[in-house]
């Protein structure tokens, strides 16, 4: 694998891996008081951070509380329907839902949140806070995977063969990722099945073409630019005139070698068990990719409920705890942030009349969030929430607070400014001056 | 001829900023001689060029022409039927003829409602959160303005001055489609969309007075899910004299609607924004650029590339009464439009004095569905919020999507809008080469190559005859036929493989699918 720093390599497959990004890319040919962002304007980053890397596993719909990391066997079947025994885990006094016995076992690994809320019950909304750590405004502010891509990305120092910011498979689209901050630092999402046979990373990895044929389609390619060739070159025309070859050869060695699962054991592979979780992610962490994004999806579960926790929930749990041991045994835990969540929990009181006919709605309230590695402390539960999990009861913890507590363990520093191309001043996350709701950093469970 | 007439003909050379360095038409992109007469556009581009000792590039041919020309203006590229009937045209005005009938197919409303959308910021989601109806209701209301041809003034007042529900009454959409609602918010709207300024850079006093105009527009729900009454606000304003942006003032009793003493202001012909904002959008969004550029940062100190052309522009709305439709033929028929994209002479003068064509890539909308045309097949969107799940009917085309949260990781990829805010950077046609990597190698290309109908009936059609099949694709994917070199270059790729014939054509397709001169407007 490739280290991550090796400073004097800034070639043309940097500029050009700058564009796997989906990245605007280069100088913005003329385009004056568009988006190429002002470098000075990062954060101070602080000299000792410990954590690189971010995975995220985004529980697309809102997971429920109830049946995962917050069980609440004493409220009654109007509460935890037929999830009624939760279990004990590798730490004392830990008890999580029946369906997660694997990450039972790896417990003394990651922290629970137990008390997140934000009030708001509307995905698009609800999303947008979460990972963001805001209200709605006027402007539309970068995801913490944008920000994360923009404050440890290409501009400082990042030399991946892959783009900063990776998504798993597809987009999440509630909103635009990036914001204000521009396609620069938009993710790439990958496309394909990681559990197929091959992943066949879109434009990366083609399918069912020979090496020979790519090679003399190519040559025939260039042949036939005929307007290309007839164009002189000028900063507009010129990413259009490059050599196909040139691109492929530069580009295709190593990102193919990091999509390609086949080079792991068998045996791993199914330990994370062929779904789309995990195991990439893994990979991706180890070539340094400093966000990726497991878009995780069917949790907005309002009927058939308890029918898609017991698909569902072993699926999650098997990928979820592979991940955390195959980073641990790995050294890289300590340098990982594992952040699970959604956009909020679900109605603790099971919903059984028609048409829910046992479902669960949104819930803002009260949710779980559950983050591991780099630098949060394992083995610890934040907050708690009230005898049914309605509402928090005890340390409640915002969006914001989450955020900013990842950023100060990336080394980013959350009081920092965003650079915003239209000139108007943005900061990183709300501030409590400002009547930001704010419990504080999660010192508590901060190693730092 | 006589002596005098020889010294205007100098004199004449020399005013076009003539001889040119290049000494012959580049083929098959150029011509030699101008198949359209001058017009007043032309001579107010051409007097900024001398000045600025500049020469403007040569006519484009009726290859590039036809193919420019349908992009620029339907958002389509022409079947090889309708480049044909085109090349092989022999009557004179045929240029204008084709622009004529361009302006009146329907995928002319689809295309530039698309870039009204953007402005307008039609989506369903967040952070605009119009909803799937309403959505609907504003598209339909914008495309069928485009349509009919609405006068611009009308467009504007309409927008701005309706009332009643966002699922019948279209227009009462632009209000909501505003993040936060607030007065401010909505001024910062109404500035940028129709002033073509950022309302953040005025002075604060200036913003407030501005604000006014908006503080009686009130939003109430009903029992329907997500309708919503756009309305006045019946608590009457104190009487006051309010402020316009450019310093006059108006006096307004209680009773009065303050958006329409507004609307009145901003849509006569001496207000010194409205106009000028319009003709330079409609011109950077055919020439790629505008005269004030960015076309939404009109300040004082961004002045126009060339001021004699902007003016010359407004006037002849202002004389059309508001008539968009006259603006673009007086563009699409101008000798500045219908120039080469191959310089004299590249630098940033050249192109913000628009010496030539501005090179660029395709929209992602209009790149998917070019693609989808050459070669027979179809996409599908979907929005990705199941709120109420949409899936749009196969063979819709991108460009005629109503929704700006209606998707494909396609058209994400390739910078579509997100239309948040609908400034004109959103929409983002950089190249990056993610986009070019996906295009050269992604299996949703190759699937489409591999199964497409279009191949296919060229293979029924033309046969074993190798030319006639080379001739074929690239007629109906560059809307030219082959050079020489091409065909014997395609030729050989046959000759040499180990591929079956029908990979072969596979891979013409790929590579044509794949050059500068697909991808972009040139």
């Amino acid at each position: 694998m490739r280290a991550v720093n090796q400073p004097n390599d800034l070639t043309r497959r940097e500029v050009l891996m700058r564009g796997v990004a989906g990245a605007a890319g280069m100088a913005l040919l003329g385009t004056p008081g568009a988006l190429a962002l002002p470098a000075q304007s990062a954060p101070a980053t602080r000299a000792a951070s410990r954590a690189g890397s971010v995975i995220q596993i985004w529980m697309w719909g809102g997971p429920a509380h109830l049946d995962t990391f917050d069980p609440k066997p004493e409220a009654g079947g109007d509460y935890c329907g037929p999830l009624n025994k939760p279990i004990d885990t590798n730490v004392d006094g830990l008890r999580i839902g029946q369906l997660l016995p694997l990450l039972a076992k790896q417990a003394d690994k990651y922290a629970v949140i137990r008390s997140m809320t934000h009030g708001v019950n509307a995905h698009e909304t609800a999303s947008y806070l979460v990972q963001t750590g805001r209200q709605p405004d006027r402007l539309v502010y970068p995801g913490v995977g944008a920000v994360i891509s923009l404050f440890k990305g290409y501009d400082h120092g990042y030399r991946g063969a892959v783009a900063p910011y990776i998504v798993l498979t597809e987009a999440q689209g509630r909103f635009s990722e990036v914001g204000f901050l521009g396609q620069r630092y938009k993710p790439f999402a990958t496309g394909g099945d990681p559990n197929a046979q091959r992943f066949a990373v879109e434009g990366i990895i083609a399918q069912g073409i020979t090496e020979l044929r790519q090679r003399s389609r190519r040559e025939l390619l260039e042949s036939l630019e005929t307007f290309a060739r007839a164009t002189p070159k000028t900063p507009r025309t010129e990413p259009f005139q490059r050599s196909a070859q040139d691109d492929y050869d530069l580009m295709f060695g190593e990102a193919r070698k990091i999509f390609d699962l086949s080079a792991e054991k068998k045996e791993l592979r199914d330990r994370y068990g062929r779904n789309t979780f995990g195991l990439m992610a893994r990979r991706l962490v180890e070539h340094g990719v400093p966000y990726i994004t497991i878009n995780y999806k069917g949790w907005d579960t309002h009927k058939q409920h308890f029918q898609t926790m017991n698909r569902k929930l072993p699926e999650m749990d098997q990928g979820m705890a592979a991940l955390l041991e195959d980073l641990s045994s790995r050294g890289l835990l300590d340098r990982t942030i594992v952040w699970w969540g959604g956009e909020f929990g679900r109605t603790p009181r099971v919903q059984w009349e028609p048409p829910w006919n046992g479902g669960r709605g949104h819930h803002g309230a009260c949710f779980s969030a559950v983050v591991a590695g780099g630098g949060f402390k394992g083995g610890t539960v934040v907050g708690q929430s009230d005898e049914h999990g309605m509402n928090v009861a005890d340390r409640p913890v915002s969006p914001r607070d989450l955020i900013a507590s990842i950023y100060t363990l990336l080394g980013i520093d959350p009081e920092g400014v965003l650079p915003n191309p239209r000139g108007i001043e943005t900061r990183l996350l709300p501030p409590v001056e400002e009547g930001a709701e704010s419990g504080g950093l999660l010192r508590e469970i901060m190693a730092v | 001829m006589n002596s005098t007439a020889w010294i205007a003909c100098i004199a004449l050379v020399m005013l076009c900023g003539l001889p040119r360095t290049s000494a012959q038409a580049v083929r098959p992109f150029e011509q030699d001689d101008w198949p359209i007469p001058a017009n007043i556009v032309v001579e107010q581009v051409l007097a900024g060029l001398r000045e600025a000792g500049l020469a403007p590039a040569r006519p484009c041919s009726d290859e590039v022409f036809i193919r420019r020309v349908f992009l620029d203006v339907i958002g389509a590229v022409p079947s090889a039927a309708e480049a044909v009937k085109f090349l092989e045209d022999k009557s004179p005005n045929k240029r204008a003829a084709l622009i004529d009938s361009l302006l009146e197919r329907s995928e002319f409303a689809d295309y530039w409602a698309m870039k009204w959308c953007d402005l307008l910021r039609v989506k369903a989601e967040f952070p605009i959160n119009l909803w799937p109806n309403a959505v609907q209701a504003y598209h339909r209301w914008i495309r069928d303005a485009v349509a009919r041809n609405m006068p611009y003034d009308q467009f504007a007042r309409e927008l701005l001055t309706s009332s009643g529900s966002n699922f019948r009454v279209g227009p009462v959409n632009f209000y909501r489609a505003v993040q936060g609602r607030t007065p401010a918010a909505i001024a910062g709207g109404v500035a940028l969309t129709f002033m073509g300024t950022r309302f953040e850079n005025w002075p604060p006093e200036k913003r407030s007075a501005m604000e006014f105009f908006f503080s009686r527009v009130a939003f109430k729900s009903t029992a329907e899910w997500k309708e919503e009454i756009v309305h006045l606000d019946p608590n009457p304003v104190a009487t006051c004299d309010a402020v316009f942006p450019d310093g006059s003032t108006v006096h307004v009793n209680p009773g009065d609607d303050p958006r329409r003493i507004f609307a009145d202001w901003l849509i006569a012909a001496d207000n010194p924004w409205f106009a000028r904002a319009a003709v330079n959008r409609i011109w950077a969004w055919l020439l790629g650029r505008g005269i004030v550029h960015e076309p939404d940062d009109f300040r004082p100190d961004n002045p126009p590339s060339t001021e004699r052309l902007l003016a010359c522009l407004e006037s002849e709305l202002l004389k059309a009464k508001y008539d968009l439709r006259h603006v673009y033929r007086l563009i699409l028929n101008s000798r500045t439009y219908q120039q080469s994209s191959i310089p004299v002479k590249a630098n940033d003068k050249a192109e913000a004095l628009f010496a030539h064509y501005l090179v660029r890539r395709l929209d992602p909308e209009v790149l998917i569905d070019a693609i989808c045309t050459v070669l027979g097949s179809t996409e599908r969107y979907t929005s990705v919020i199941p709120e109420p799940f949409t899936v749009i009917p196969e063979g819709e085309r991108a460009v005629a999507l109503a929704d700006g949260s209606i998707s494909s990781p396609f058209l994400d990829m390739f910078g579509r809008p997100a239309r948040d805010t609908g400034l004109w950077s959103e929409r983002n046609n950089q190249p990056t080469d993610a986009q070019r990597l996906y295009l050269l190698n992604s299996s949703h290309i190759q699937r489409k190559i591999e199964s497409s109908r279009r191949v296919q009936e060229i293979l029924a059609s033309s046969g074993r005859d190798r030319r006639k099949v080379v001739r074929a694709v690239y007629l109906a994917i560059l809307s030219r036929g082959p050079t020489d070199a091409e065909v014997t270059a395609a030729s050989k790729y046959y000759d040499n493989k180990d591929l079956n014939g029908k990979a072969a054509l596979d891979d013409l397709v790929w590579s044509l699918i794949n050059t500068m001169e697909f991808t972009c407007r040139h």
